[in-house]
């Protein structure tokens, strides 16, 4: 039977299968449905959005070009301020993080109960966003960067702890064994067998959350925790575009400084040790 | 059969051990340096975060207490007793929290719209205009570099209170970070379906719909399903600046300390989150599952 003959026999070369399409069909059509649906269920009108945009143009004309206006050492000390809570939140959760990493891990501790308990505790607490987790330690330590720095380590201790213990649960096992195998009491295991093959990582993810908490930490001040966000939060409500759109400037470019210098270390940290 | 070791003498060690300890002095001089200039860059963060460890202490047994007031209803009982009451506002907290995610959902939709296109154009195997893709790289990173909430306090000027300023802020943000996924995954493809594509003619559309589409499809779908999980989340704070779903009448009920109202909110919301997670998990599993069975 040559090629072509073949083929007529067989559609089934050439096009794809059909079944097993209907159930990706139908979820596509209800996303859809679903999409349209929400514009009217969320009030969003084509009259509205027309109006906003043209608004925006004119907010956005407003902003240039951005300045100070004379705020700028303010400014500058609210971004510190930023840095600051970013950093002192980072190294808090982790040092929370660490031992309830090593509960949560399967390998360490073998109790399934404690295991999924904590697993659980830890999703809760990480469902939770850091500007609710603001709010709640404006009320108990008052106004200011320190509850911001709280609020940035409470949000990150269930994520943190969560990849520390599945970077131990993947770490591998025969170092541990080796160390035992030498008579190494359980301390000795879990400081020569796992910590240095779990550092690097643990590391390398601080240095992530660093970043993505410069982030959060601009934007906490909103609540009054600190930080330039407050600024960005006073400027944009009394209509200061210009000097909004110099904050915003700013964080820009401190976001960037810190993602490159963090960038530089993480490849440090994983050259030195891989 | 008996196997002899010879031991080196003294003179043999000892530059080995000198070269041994050099090496390990050198290590640990880079990581007393790096402790240093954590120590000294946390001190100065110790004093630029107004770190005040009497306030702290002091706070420390409100913070308790706090959980403790969130657990009881204004008279003073467990908010267990009565959910009748706990729950007074269900149905006006169950509209705004299905309006929560609905503005995540558009705004995922949207956003993973944005993205596409974005990953596209930024990508160098599909693109060789060099500066068109230099131009959309810089739009995409200042879109995931400014956070939604941000977005949200300037949209909520120009569009008005409301979810809109919501979901624009909110897709634009995802738009970003998921235009750099994505760009990732379509510099990763296999070339040889496309240039299949073009050997029969194909048109750069027909060679983006067959031969780039079906090789990045799952992997942007689970990307966008996971930045719905994270857009529900962020979805029930937008509304701290105004920009619908929940986040208002939680934002006033903090601020109140109407706290039984509090705590039935968050509840409603972390069961929400942990709900889409779980479905969404769930869809990511299979779409991974669908990707193997290929």
């Amino acid at each position: 039977m040559s090629f072509s003959a073949e083929l007529l026999h067989r559609p089934g070369i050439v096009l794809p299968p059909r079944r097993g399409m209907a159930m990706p069909a139908a979820i596509i059509v209800l996303a859809t449905l679903v999409y349209v649906a929400a514009f009217p269920l969320l009030g969003i009108s084509l009259a509205s959005l027309w109006n906003g945009f043209s608004q925006l143009g004119l907010i956005l004309g407003l902003m240039l070009p951005p300045t100070a206006g004379g705020h700028f050492a303010l400014y500058f000390d609210a971004l510190l301020q930023t840095l600051s809570i970013a950093l002192l939140g980072t190294l808090l959760a982790a040092t929370f993080a660490f031992p309830l990493g090593f509960l949560a891990a399967r390998n360490v501790v073998a109790n399934r109960v404690v295991h999924l308990l904590s697993r659980r505790a830890l999703d809760t607490v990480r469902s939770v966003d850091s500007l609710i987790w603001a709010l709640i330690w404006v009320n108990v330590v008052g106004l200011g960067p320190f509850a911001g720095l709280l609020a940035i380590a409470t949000a990150d201790v269930g994520a943190l702890a969560k990849l520390m213990s599945e970077a131990i649960e993947t770490a591998d096992r025969r170092p541990v064994e080796a160390v035992r195998s030498v008579g190494g009491s359980r301390f000795m295991e879990i400081r020569f067998g796992l910590l240095p093959q779990i550092m690097p990582i643990f590391a390398s993810q601080l240095l992530y959350f660093f970043e993505s908490n410069t982030r959060s930490a601009t934007i906490i001040g909103i609540v009054g925790a600190g930080g330039i966000g407050l600024h960005l939060y006073e400027q944009i409500r009394v209509l200061e575009w210009q000097q909004a759109s110099f904050l915003i400037l700013m964080v820009l470019v401190t976001v960037a400084i810190i993602d490159a210098i963090s960038q530089r270390l993480r490849a440090a940290l994983i050259g030195r040790r891989g | 059969m008996t196997h002899f070791v010879a031991i080196p003498s003294e003179a043999q060690m000892a530059p080995l051990l000198g070269a041994y300890r050099e090496v390990q002095w050198q290590r640990r001089r880079t990581t007393l340096l790096g402790a240093a200039v954590l120590l000294l860059c946390m001190a100065l963060a110790w004093m630029g975060g107004e770190v005040d460890l009497a306030k702290f202490w002091a706070g420390l047994p409100n913070f308790g207490s706090y959980f403790g007031r969130l657990a009881r209803l204004d008279t003073d009982a467990p908010v267990w007793t009565d959910p009748g009451y706990w729950f007074w506002g269900w149905r006006r907290w169950g509209l705004e929290l299905g309006q929560t995610i609905l503005i995540a959902y558009v705004a995922t939709a949207t956003g993973a719209g944005l993205g596409i296109a974005g990953g596209v154009l930024a990508s160098a195997n599909l693109v060789p205009s060099a500066p068109l893709r230099f131009v959309v790289r810089r739009v995409l990173e200042f879109m995931r570099t400014v956070p939604d909430i941000v977005f949200a306090l300037v949209f909520v000027v120009a569009f008005g209170l409301g979810p809109l300023a919501g979901v624009l802020a909110m897709s634009l943000h995802t738009g970003g970070t998921l235009g750099k996924l994505f760009a990732e995954v379509v510099e990763n493809i296999d070339m040889k379906p496309l240039e299949g594509v073009k050997a029969t003619g194909g048109t750069w559309f027909a060679q983006v719909r067959f031969g780039v589409l079906p090789q990045v499809l799952s992997n942007f779908a689970s990307y966008t399903l996971l930045r719905f999980e994270i857009n529900v989340r962020g979805a029930a704070v937008i509304g701290f600046v105004g920009a619908g779903g929940i986040g208002q009448d939680l934002l006033v009920a903090i601020r109140q300390f109407h706290y039984s109202d509090v705590s039935a909110m968050l509840l409603m919301i972390l069961v929400c989150v942990i709900v889409t997670d779980i479905l969404s998990e769930k869809l990511r599993h299979r779409l991974l599952a669908m990707e193997e069975g290929r």
